[in-house]
């Protein structure tokens, strides 16, 4: 204060019109805890919930309980990386530069494209940035989704469309296998359609099959074909790339990232390599460049004209912060476990999944899955035929420490009381047996 | 200042590390994962006959194959190559780079809060509900709003919020096919005329005074009713109080338009002034730059929202409520805009601020505020007689959080520009400040210290900004040629962006490479 001249620290808030100078308390804690009280605190606080440590949960349908190696969370808390901005000066930030090239690279890998960006902060807002970029590329307003989808995406969706002037419509399912309608989709798509968007696995679990008839519909109409995809299904799935998607989205977090209650999430963003595309793309894209004498290869940010702080109001988007960080985690991840460690999780996710269908099914009046199709990590479960309710269902399996899947019976007026279940790698053979028992006590009403 | 030359400079390690896709050996694994339990295949059967053959993947990802401690040596390497607040001195104007505790970044990798599903019964969530109904309440009391909304996950996202609440508010009034501009002053963020633009407005840009601040003839020539409302950063992005503010909420609100506050400046008003009270009605908050939570080297953040009453019932769905008993996430909101994301926020980031708030206190909260614009203003006062700096608009009021300076006169006098003059402090150990931003201000190096570097790292700074500007004047190559003792040297930017030799994957550079062969 001294060397500026000033005896009291409010001359320099003096600029600031008196009555807006704050005088009175706030409803807020008016002195500070010590580190030990506000650890004891937030830890009181937070053992009062119950996790999936606790319990076995059969939740996903967003947001999915995937093993995080300690490697993985060890690279993410290096403070390097951790407290750093966003690399607007390369040379002292090669490291998070090539760290997000390499999640870059390795997402191109999985999915089967060839650009991809450095995050999106979620599948569903990845979604509504999807719709808005095949809006710009080819000049329509409509894009065409299935019914069944996860209704957190299409609301997001729906608020990401509106203002571009972007018209969203359904299309109808087959209620036996539930995979997307052909004969709804060729009524639906024109040449005002924008884009067709699949997801794959689907949001209720299974397999679309009809990838190649969809895609081959979209592009005989001149619209983009985008495909949400789950990552950890591609070690053993069509990556869709293969079947000529122009666009794919998904969720990343699984890919070595907790579910901290739902947030921060990872959302996926890839394209072909097609300038068309490129150019309009969303978010931040990490490059591969060299120096500028030449000798050495190195990483910056690449097309940042396409960027709110270069292009402001005809930016591609307003995204700046995104989830890089996320993007380090799921990049160390997937260095982790390669080609046979993906394969090998598909591979047990699936099993496992398919092992609670073919248990759960046993149980009298309990249809597991709803669909005749092929299930990944996620099915339905019906009881319609057990004249309770999911949410009975729910609370009675809550009573045994046991948490069942999300009750989506609101969701779909066509399928009842139905709720989607989620196993994956870190459901034992135990917890699964232990769902299938009390399941089956609870509907016997013991 | 002899750790400004020879061997006791900086230097940042450079590994040299090649792409990770192109390292490892066949059959090498980094981890391993639970394997499907033998009586559970046997149940179910071969995987590959339930996956129709034409959706089985019939080629391997070219993933690397690793050990883990390959993996890890290469990430430790990567990580130290890269450059954050723990690092040293990281003054980027605008983004607010303080200290992160190391005890928030405990908290929020407890398993008994990463191990939580969303969509979890309420019964077993009470704990997490609890903080994030706290914190909101808390949030709203220091913006002087009614309602926050946690649900964005970054400042733009925010914005993006805002603009969409301003679209409902004049929807609901049936004005919103008139209503289709939002004003942006020519100082403001990029984001601000994006989000905008995103939520279907058009973007009026009005200039700013001579002082900096907005110009109130030229606002008031440019508000019709049209306008939908004005987006305005309050400190500036110049680091100046809007002394007019009370004038601005004025001319915005007689006209019928909302008055939106971009938060990324917030910090230097913590318990001091509340937005709210100035008249804004949006309100969003950076909780990564204000909140101390870290920025991850670009994410993630949280940028939640707060709306005075009338605009509460737009935000996005759920909402975090409370009987007196206990906590409920409420979907039953009618008139909503719906939802920007999937759940509740970066609930990770949030919960750290929760920490935050917790460990400062109301007095704490005053004393960073404080200290934010004391050591901007020690900044500001001694970089002032430094030769080739010029300090525009008003150079004799108060910063707030930041000061602009410009390097015109020093590009010139030697032709060594703010980026020459940002590179040159990489090589001194330092981070550069924001430069080029605001646009108003030629040759702009926006310098934010924040309330958590002391005296000494200040004066580091001034030190080597002296000594980088002398070096412009006697020897400008060293300048010039910056940096030389990071990682690598200056990068050739062009080349990144030009489709011709663009490599934005692995796979994109392979296939460049077999091209020119």
């Amino acid at each position: 204060m001294q060397e500026i001249g000033i005896k009291d620290i409010e001359e320099l808030f003096s600029d600031i019109p008196e009555k807006f100078c704050l005088k009175r308390k706030l409803n807020v804690p008016e002195k500070g805890l010590s580190e030990f009280e506000v650890k004891k605190h937030v830890e009181a606080l937070l053992s009062k919930s119950e996790t999936c440590n606790d319990m076995p949960v059969f939740l996903g349908a967003g947001c999915w309980p995937h093993y995080v190696p300690a490697v993985v969370k060890e690279i993410v808390q290096r403070s390097e990386f951790l407290t750093s901005y966003t690399p607007y000066q390369p040379e002292t930030s090669q490291g998070m530069l090539q760290a997000l090239f390499e999640y870059q690279s390795m997402i191109c890998e999985i999915t089967g494209m060839d650009v991809a960006n450095c995050s999106m902060y979620d599948w569903a807002s990845a979604l509504g940035e999807a719709a808005r970029m095949a809006a710009r590329v080819k000049g329509r307003h409509e894009i065409l989704i299935p019914k069944i989808i996860s209704p957190e995406r299409a609301a997001v969706l729906k608020v990401y469309a509106e203002p571009a002037g972007i018209s969203v419509r359904q299309v109808e399912f087959d209620v036996e296998k539930g995979q997307i309608n052909l004969e709804g989709l060729r009524n639906a798509v024109s040449d005002k359609t924008a884009a067709v968007y699949i997801e794959n696995p689907s949001y209720l679990g299974f397999i679309e099959t009809q990838v190649d008839e969809i895609g081959k519909e979209a592009h005989g109409h001149g619209a983009l074909f985008i495909v949400g995809a789950d990552p950890t299904s591609l070690g053993i799935l069509k990556p869709p790339g293969d079947y000529e998607a122009d666009i794919v989205i998904g969720e990343a977090q699984p890919l070595g990232n907790s579910m901290n209650f739902g947030g921060p999430l990872l959302g996926i963003f890839a394209c072909r390599e097609d300038m068309t595309l490129i150019r309009q793309m969303p978010g931040r894209i990490i490059g591969m460049t060299k120096t500028q004498d030449g000798t050495k290869n190195g990483f910056c940010m690449a097309l940042q004209t396409r960027e709110q702080h270069i292009r402001r109001e005809k930016a591609t988007s307003n995204i700046c912060s995104n989830e890089a960080l996320c993007g380090v985690a799921s990049a160390v991840y997937m260095a982790l476990l390669g080609p046979e460690g993906l394969r090998e999780l598909g591979e047990t996710v699936m099993y496992n999944a398919n092992y609670t269908m073919h248990l759960l099914s046993k149980i009298d009046g309990v249809k597991a899955p709803l669909f005749k199709s092929a299930h990944f990590k996620e099915f339905t479960v019906s009881f319609d035929e057990t004249g309770l309710s999911v949410n009975d269902v729910n609370q009675k399996l809550l009573g045994r420490r046991i948490h069942g899947g999300k009750d989506v019976s609101r969701e779909f007026s066509e399928i009842g009381q139905t709720a989607l279940y989620c196993v994956t790698e870190m459901h034992s053979r135990g917890e699964i047996e232990s769902l299938a028992a009390a399941m089956e006590d609870v509907l016997a009403g013991r | 200042m002899s750790w400004l030359e020879g061997e006791k400079m900086f230097k940042q390690a450079s590994w040299n590390e090649p792409v990770i896709l192109s390292q490892g050996r066949k059959g090498r694994r980094g981890h391993l994962l639970p394997k499907a339990d033998e009586q559970v295949r046997q149940a179910v059967g071969d995987i590959n006959a339930l996956i129709a053959d034409r959706m089985r993947r019939k080629t391997r990802p070219k993933l690397p194959e690793l050990s883990e401690v390959e993996v890890v040596r290469h990430f430790i390497r990567l990580s130290q190559m890269n450059y954050g607040v723990d690092s040293g001195f990281y003054p980027l104007g605008s983004c607010t780079m303080k200290y992160n505790p190391k005890i928030n970044e405990s908290l929020a990798t407890l398993q008994s809060f990463s191990m939580l599903h969303p969509y979890q019964d309420e019964s077993t969530v009470q704990g997490i509900l609890e903080i994030l109904y706290k914190l909101e309440r808390w949030l709203a009391e220091l913006t002087g709003t009614h309602e926050v909304c946690l649900q964005p996950a970054a400042g733009a996202h925010g914005e993006f919020l805002g603009t969409l609440l301003m679209r409902a508010y004049h929807q609901l009034n049936g004005e919103s096919e008139k209503r289709k501009e939002v004003i942006v002053p020519d100082s403001a963020h990029g984001t601000n005329p994006a989000s905008a633009a995103m939520a279907g407005f058009n973007v009026v840009v009005v200039q700013s005074n001579e002082d900096g601040c907005v110009d109130l003839e030229a606002l008031k020539a440019a508000v019709s009713e049209r306008t939908a409302g004005l987006m305005l950063t309050n400190p500036n992005t110049l680091g100046l109080f809007e002394k007019n503010i009370e004038e601005v909420a004025r001319i915005i609100h007689e006209e019928g338009g909302l008055l939106y506050y971009d938060g990324a400046n917030l910090n230097p008003l913590l318990g001091k002034a509340r937005p709210g009270d100035m008249g804004f009605d949006i309100v969003h908050i950076n909780i990564h730059k204000t909140f101390s939570t870290p920025h991850g080297g670009g994410g993630p953040g949280a940028g939640p929202v707060g709306v005075r009453e009338e605009l509460e019932k737009f935000l996005p769905v759920p909402r975090v409520a409370f009987d007196g008993k206990l906590y409920h996430l409420d979907y039953d909101k009618p008139q909503s805009i719906g939802k920007i994301r999937s759940f509740y926020g970066n609930t990770a980031v949030l919960l750290r601020a929760y920490a935050y708030i917790l460990s400062l206190g109301l007095e704490g909260l005053k004393e960073v505020a404080e200290v934010s614009v004391l050591n901007a203003n020690y900044l500001m006062k001694k970089l002032k007689g430094i030769k080739g700096l010029a300090l525009p608009y008003n150079s004799e009021k108060p910063r707030k959080h930041e000061c602009v300076f410009s390097a015109k006169p020093l590009r010139n006098d030697t032709g060594v520009t703010a980026l020459n003059v940002a590179k040159r402090l990489l090589d001194y150990g330092l981070h550069s400040p924001t430069i080029y931003f605001p646009l108003i201000v030629e040759e702009a190096l926006m310098i934010e210290p924040t309330e958590t570097f002391e005296k000494e790292e200040l004066d580091r700074f001034v030190d080597a900004m002296q000594k980088i500007c002398e070096e412009a004047y006697t020897n400008p190559e060293a300048v010039l040629k910056a940096p030389q003792n990071t990682s690598i040297p200056r990068l050739d930017e062009v080349r990144a962006s030009h489709p011709r030799t663009m490599a934005l994957s692995w796979r994109m550079y392979l296939k460049k490479q077999e091209q020119r062969q």
